[in-house]
């Protein structure tokens, strides 16, 4: 984005409103639905929440690509409410960014057709039940060291929103180290198909936090609006401190030649994420994009029965009755009617 | 494309955590009618039995004070510190004030 779009969009707010916002961004405040805010502002928050929002629930898929095939009842529930909560951290996240003014069936028919981006991790494959361990251990993992410093972002509904998915998906990412370390004492076998699925996934998460800093353009406006409060290599380096010495615990090796722990700082040196894969996956040419898209267009055109079913319910009901009489259904207190007949249980 | 079915209207949620507490606005989402708001509703915002009683309100029937939730509306307030106790100078060994 060049400096002209800025200055338009700056021109478009009147320079009371836009001292305003900026005096809410140094005083480290929230910025909320109806203030005036920069043009620009809004769209990047609507671009990134919107691709937020598809992640959550383009991330259901290879995980229920293993609940009917889960190694017990137990394992079945959890993952079963796990990915039940994806599809509630993505409607969470629509609602932020319809506070902006976006509609969220625009925004869905701009992921069916292309238009907006999900996170590139869900385009690999889930081969195994290993598969699905390691993604709640790493990717989850990855996903609270991003969405962490968010919950601080400027925008307070997509703050408040982080904050609620955080909390939820701690629960992801402990069910995960969970099995991991179930496989990991287990057989031979299954400490050979954990080690495969981090084989197979650490590089990919680490790809989550982004491009690196100097090959990531718009990082510096986002710093700076309050949006982004962290780089993507220092989320990285996080990341790897953070994990390494849980591979470590469960006795794994992290795929990396390069990797070593700086004795002085403490911190991990370790090697370069493929960043033509990355731009590749990005550009939609990874193992399973088509796939998921595809699916996901099922999906929601499989769905259109129910919509159109519960739209021509409720106007019907609309019709024959008002709300109030439904028995299913109160009004917050309870009516004169209720009251004056209260204390007489004959009349 | 979207189908007119799929822009259904906007809902405000609101949960009462537990007995004691008034209900607080927990976010929004979108339902053909209050009953499937509702449910909804459960779905999305108690999956942890976050609450006890849920309302539902058409975010079109919501009437906001301001478009900047900071301009004059709330400037009457802004003078009258005597409201609040420790506007007050009291001695320090008079107890239970």
């Amino acid at each position: 984005m060049g400096a002209t779009a800025d200055q338009q969009d700056r021109a478009a707010l009147t320079a009371e409103q836009q001292a305003a916002f900026d005096a809410v961004l140094a005083d480290d405040g929230r910025v909320e639905p109806r203030d005036a805010m920069p043009e620009a502002y809004r769209r990047t928050l609507i671009r990134q929440i919107a691709q937020h929002a598809h992640s959550e629930i383009i991330g259901m898929q290879p995980e229920g690509n293993w609940v009917t095939r889960a190694p017990s009842l137990r394992r079945k529930a959890i993952l079963y409410a796990k990915v039940q909560d994806e599809a509630g951290h993505g409607l969470y996240l629509y609602s932020a960014a319809e506070t902006l003014g976006a509609d969220r069936a625009d925004l869905l028919d701009a992921l069916h057709e292309g238009r907006q981006k999900y996170s590139t991790i869900f385009n690999y494959p889930t081969l195994t039940w290993a598969d699905i361990m390691a993604i709640g251990w790493l990717v989850d993992g990855a996903a609270i060291m991003n969405q962490v410093p968010l919950s601080r972002c400027s925008y307070g509904p997509y703050a408040r929103a982080m904050i609620r998915v955080c909390k939820e998906e701690s629960f992801h990412q402990r069910q995960g180290f969970e099995g991991m370390l179930t496989l990991c004492r287990g057989t031979p076998a299954q400490q050979a198909m954990a080690q495969d699925a981090l084989d197979r996934f650490w590089w990919p998460s680490l790809m989550m936090f982004g491009p690196p800093d100097d090959a990531s353009p718009n990082s510096a406006q986002s710093m700076a609006w309050g949006i982004k409060r962290f780089s993507n290599d220092e989320l990285r380096q996080r990341f790897v401190d953070a994990t390494v010495p849980q591979a470590e615990f469960l006795d794994l090796t992290v795929p990396d030649p390069e990797l070593a722990l700086d004795q002085e700082t403490g911190r991990h040196r370790f090697g370069t994420p493929d960043w033509d894969e990355f731009m590749r996956v990005v550009k939609g040419d990874g193992p399973c994009n088509r796939q998921r898209v595809a699916f996901r267009r099922e999906a929601h055109e499989e769905g259109s029965w129910v919509r159109e079913a519960a739209a021509a319910h409720a106007a019907r009901r609309a019709e024959q009755t008002a709300v109030s009489t439904q028995r299913h259904l109160v009004s917050a207190y309870p009516t004169q009617r209720h009251v004056a007949s209260a204390g007489h249980p004959a009349a | 494309m979207s189908a007119p079915s799929d822009r259904e209207p906007l809902w405000e949620v609101f949960v009462r955590s537990r007995r004691g507490l008034s209900h607080t606005h927990a976010g929004s989402l979108h339902a053909p009618d209050a009953h499937m708001a509702l449910r909804n509703a459960r779905d999305v915002y108690t999956r942890r039995q976050e609450g006890v009683s849920i309302w539902v309100v058409r975010a079109d029937g919501i009437t906001a004070s301001s478009p900047d939730e900071k301009d004059a509306f709330f400037d009457p307030a802004g003078d009258k510190p005597y409201r609040h106790p420790t506007f007050y100078q009291v001695p320090s060994e008079v107890q239970n004030l």
